[in-house]
């Protein structure tokens, strides 16, 4: 009992190859997209990279990049199949790289599937690696004269302005590190000797932030020191100042920032699983099709095309058969012998069984 | 005796015929890069109106987008014409247009260079209205409770940022002006009492600049008052110190930006120059016009770009100028006789 069956005449079968033709070029078009969105993403985090602790998050764009060049590939097989499909002549020697072709196409889709999945799963990931990530660069920015970290001062500036956020949670997050270096630093003033002696690591500490994080739609001129303080400038009150400073993380702000970068591919991932399902599917139709008209009488006359021969569960243990005979390769021969002639015996006893308890 | 003969069997007809309309569509794609263009330019203009003191001329990008719309209809035409130009009973209805197209394309030729032309010499209305613009911008900076003027200082300091400029000239512009405003200013402190009393207009002068001005490059966390005081920083030296804030002035910064737009697109516009385009077109009609069997599409034609030599033309052109001009003289004269009989 095949699964789906539809008939098609030879005007049909014409049409479908033509559809599907048309179809599969799109679908390579598709896979041209999802290959930029992979490049683009990939970039974009390759940017950040000074702030991100580990790569985990790569895996996202790099599939996208793969998937898109694989579905180049398959769906271009594809369009030559339907070329070929309504040649008798040509079509044959599709036969067997056809199922590898099922094989691929179903991998595809189920890995654009698991992107989907993983995007979302990974963002626990991403803001871990940006907490450490930023924790660091808080650390190092004032190590503007060792190798290795003296761009991580121009780098977290840059971020901060750019993505309008102070500190990893919030700005308090630089009062609680040094980040004006030493060599700056004048040790014979009073208040900076206070100040190193105020904490058990003697760092100098102070209620101040980097300029990177003044917001430029506030109505005054930013005040970046002494920000705990409210005798310290006129007119000012801590708790209530709101737009002094950017009041968001960087965390926070990188971490929308992915994930809306990753959102916004969802409906185009999406169209392309739902494209190449139908790529399959008609491809399918078309082959089962174009292989019952070629044993028919008449090549021209109607014919069956199905989505399996059987029904799934007999397809199934069919599938099981195959796999388990490819597996007992070597021992299938010396008992096939024995083994059909041992299984006739006993079908002949349990035809004779049952009679002699009636007679 | 014709300007520049050239003799055409059909092979080199039809050849001609697809080359041309090749260059006709590809003109139409240039076309359309130049409307969008124009239309970037209107855009960034807009975006930095502010900076201009919403006085800048749009005159450049206008004429942009209408010169690109233009070329994609004349282009488009001229590609018509040419698919055509080798079926003769198309071609016929075709043929008296020929002309005043030919006309038309002469015109819009005048009208590329002057579009070319004035992209090159705008770029100086561009400079004045932006250091007068920049001027005022650094006045209004603390007006953020003035209406009309409250987002000055947000424009200023994102434009600062973004081009890394301070200042108009450079970052002293901002120690001749008050750019904190008086709601901020403790005013019974002895400290602004006496910066107020320091000069005649009672301003609030200090050698500082906003935090706008500053260089994320410099290896020093940003010092941004005090600037020309050596001894309120430790190890500063505000004569050698060159990274702390941005050196170069916005004027400059500003309009090299806009400079270097509109050298780009004037360079673009002479590219679009039509006279290709001409030639070929007055080739191909003169020489299906001149075939001598209008049945035998494998006749021999001349093409020539103008059918008597330069002088003559221009000789004709002007006797036609001057009949134009006579007109009424002329019918008179005919007419007397008549009343007189």
């Amino acid at each position: 009992m095949a699964l789906l069956k539809i008939k098609f005449t030879q005007q049909r079968r014409v049409h479908l190859a033509q559809g599907l033709w048309l179809l599969s070029w799109m679908a390579v078009m598709w896979g041209g997209v999802i290959f930029c969105l992979g490049v683009y993403l990939k970039t974009e985090l390759l940017r950040r990279a000074e702030v991100m602790d580990n790569t985990e998050i790569h895996v996202v764009p790099n599939i996208l990049m793969m998937v898109g060049l694989a579905s180049i590939g398959t769906n271009w097989v594809a369009s030559r199949v339907c070329q070929d499909s309504l040649d008798p002549t040509r079509f044959p020697r599709w036969k067997v790289p056809l199922l590898a072709w099922f094989a691929v196409a179903t991998v595809l889709c189920c890995l654009l599937i698991a992107v989907v999945a993983l995007s979302y799963a990974l963002q626990g990931s991403l803001e871990e690696s940006l907490k450490v990530g930023l924790r660091n660069g808080i650390r190092f920015y004032k190590d503007t004269d060792v190798p290795g970290r003296c761009f991580q001062k121009e780098t977290i500036d840059r971020l901060q302005m750019e993505f309008r956020c102070c500190g990893n949670n919030n700005f308090k997050d630089w009062f609680e590190v040094q980040w004006v270096s030493n060599r700056y630093l004048d040790f014979t003033s009073k208040d900076v000797k206070d100040r190193i002696r105020s904490n058990v690591d003697n760092r100098y500490l102070l209620d101040g932030v980097p300029f990177s994080c003044c917001n430029p739609t506030s109505p005054r001129p930013c005040l970046r020191y002494h920000l705990t303080d409210n005798n310290a400038h006129f007119n000012y009150d801590y708790q209530s100042e709101e737009l002094n400073l950017y009041s968001r993380g960087c965390r926070q702000a990188l971490t929308d920032y992915y994930m809306e970068l990753m959102n916004s591919t969802g409906p185009g991932v999406l169209s392309v699983i739902l494209i190449q399902l139908s790529v399959l599917l008609s491809l399918r139709y078309l082959q089962t099709a174009v292989e019952t008209a070629m044993v028919l009488e008449d090549p021209e006359g109607d014919s069956e095309g199905y989505l399996l021969e059987k029904g799934v569960k007999e397809t199934i243990e069919d599938l099981k058969i195959n796999a388990l005979t490819m597996l007992k390769f070597g021992q299938v021969d010396p008992n096939a012998a024995e083994g059909s002639s041992e299984v006739a015996d006993a079908e002949k006893d349990e035809k004779d069984a049952p009679p002699s308890p009636a007679s | 005796m014709p300007f520049m003969p050239v003799k055409f069997n059909l092979q080199k007809r039809v050849k001609l015929a697809q080359g041309l309309w090749m260059i006709y569509w590809l003109s139409v794609i240039v076309g359309i890069l130049l409307f969008s263009l124009g239309i970037f330019f209107k855009i960034e203009l807009r975006k930095r109106s502010e900076m201009m003191d919403n006085n800048e001329s749009h005159l450049v990008p206008n004429l942009l987008i209408l010169v690109g719309l233009l070329a994609c209809g004349v282009n488009a035409f001229g590609g018509k014409v040419c698919h055509d130009s080798l079926d003769p009973i198309k071609f016929a209805k075709w043929k008296p247009m020929l002309k005043p197209f030919l006309l038309l394309c002469c015109g819009f030729n005048a009208l590329l260079l002057l579009t070319a032309l004035l992209c090159f010499l705008m770029q100086f209305a561009v400079y004045l209205t932006l250091a007068e613009g920049l001027k005022n911008s650094i006045k209004f900076y603390k007006d953020t409770d003035t209406p009309g003027r409250c987002f000055m200082k947000r424009t200023l300091d994102l434009t600062q940022i973004e081009f890394r400029c301070c200042g108009n000239n450079n970052f002293r512009d901002w120690f001749e002006v008050q750019w904190i405003s008086n709601r901020y200013l403790d005013m019974s402190n002895d400290l602004v009492k006496d910066r107020v009393l320091s000069n005649v207009e009672g301003k609030y002068l200090m050698d500082s600049v906003p935090f706008s001005c500053c260089n994320p490059g410099s290896p020093r966390p940003c010092i941004q008052h005090h600037l020309t005081n050596n001894s309120a920083h430790y190890d500063y030296d505000h004569r050698i110190e060159e990274l702390n804030i941005w050196t170069r002035g916005c004027r400059e910064a500003l309009f090299s930006y806009f400079s270097s737009m509109m050298t780009s697109i004037g360079t673009c516009v002479l590219l679009v120059f039509l006279s290709v385009d001409m030639a070929g077109l007055k080739y191909l009609t003169t020489a299906l016009e001149t075939m001598e069997d209008p049945e035998n599409p494998e006749c021999e034609s001349d093409g020539w770009l103008l059918e008597k030599g330069v002088k003559e033309t221009f000789g004709d052109l002007l006797a036609k100028l001057k009949t134009l001009g006579k007109t009424n003289q002329v019918v008179e004269g005919g007419d007397a006789p008549e009343a007189a009989n």
